[in-house]
């Protein structure tokens, strides 16, 4: 299936979870946040599959403020 | 009237013995920013949060909590409210605190509060139980309603994020000390430490500054300038200054003097 991540197309895994998400993509699963669709995706339903086509984004602290 | 200079600084029933806050932003790299935050004496430091892709150079977290300092996440950058809640509860999600520095800036221009969406977003963000420490305008009736909706601070800028151009108006930095029921910490404009011991004279109960340390040629030791500056105004504010005169008033006896 399709989904956006970080405003890039990324084709996954049929029932690709948060979790298999980062794994997939090489990133790191402490420090982050992720969002789905524009709402907070809480780690406690990193393990359920994303709907398709979800609009996917992680972030991480940075240097700033 | 100013606490006794030796209390700590106390936000939400967290006691901080450093009055000096500082950002993480604009450091050149992680070593320089590692000195600086030794030398601030800071315990307290605000992060962002940004996509990881863009996360070059990251292990800012690592590096904040090695020193045994507290992140303060913010919403930098966000244009609306919507934006800077989600941000904040994202915020809370990666680095699991409750704290958040408020940004909801007017355009890229001026980086100037967008005071409307920001007492939206501080009162929503209240109500989900977030810390929160708005970084707003220099006026003192906006500080009073982001105080009102709950928020757990204020901090009014001296002038423009990143320019350095110090305390514009000094007179409502005081109006809002002389009001606020929670602590005012002064938040961006300070360019040197001049400015952040003006923030402390004027009773600010904290400085938050990034740029006038990380950007400076040297950031360690502008940080330690910082750090004293911050002493200096807090021990001024509580000593009591003279009052200003117009005409001289000489410190020597005028009796007794060399009669010729």
């Amino acid at each position: 299936m399709e989904l956006t991540v970080n405003g890039d197309d990324r084709q996954v895994l049929d029932g690709t979870s948060a979790q298999s998400l980062l794994e997939q993509l090489g990133l790191p699963d402490k420090g982050v946040a992720i969002a789905v669709n524009g709402a907070v995706h809480p780690r406690s339903r990193w393990d359920e599959a994303l709907p398709a086509c979800a609009d996917v984004e992680v972030l991480t602290a940075v240097q700033g403020g | 009237m100013a606490d006794r200079p030796g209390e700590p600084l106390v936000i939400a029933g967290r006691a901080f013995g450093s009055r000096l806050i500082t950002g993480t932003g604009g450091s050149a790299n992680l070593e320089h920013l590692r000195a600086a935050l030794v030398a601030s004496g800071t315990e307290l430091t605000t992060v962002s949060l940004r996509r990881t892709s863009l996360a070059e150079g990251g292990g800012v977290l690592e590096t904040i909590r090695e020193l045994g300092i507290m992140p303060l996440p913010n919403t930098a950058g966000c244009l609306g409210a919507a934006e800077a809640v989600l941000t904040a509860q994202l915020a809370r999600e990666a680095l699991h605190t409750d704290w958040i520095k408020l940004e909801v800036i007017g355009d890229e221009k001026t980086l100037l509060p967008d005071a409307v969406a920001l007492v939206e977003a501080a009162e929503e963000l209240v109500a989900d139980g977030f810390t929160v420490l708005p970084y707003t305008n220099d006026d003192p009736i906006l500080a009073r309603r982001l105080a009102d909706v709950g928020c757990a601070a204020v901090m009014p800028a001296g002038s423009p994020i990143g320019t350095g151009l110090g305390i514009l108006n000094p007179h409502n930095i005081e109006l809002i000390v002389a009001q606020s029921p929670v602590p005012v910490i002064l938040d961006a404009g300070i360019g040197t430490a001049s400015d952040a011991a003006l923030a402390m004279e004027l009773g600010c109960d904290a400085v938050l500054l990034a740029s006038a340390v990380t950007r400076a040629a040297d950031p360690a030791a502008m940080a330690t300038a910082m750090r004293l500056a911050v002493e200096a105004g807090r021990l001024a504010r509580g000593a009591g200054r003279i009052p200003r005169r117009r005409w001289a008033i000489a410190s020597s006896p005028t009796e007794g003097r060399l009669q010729i």
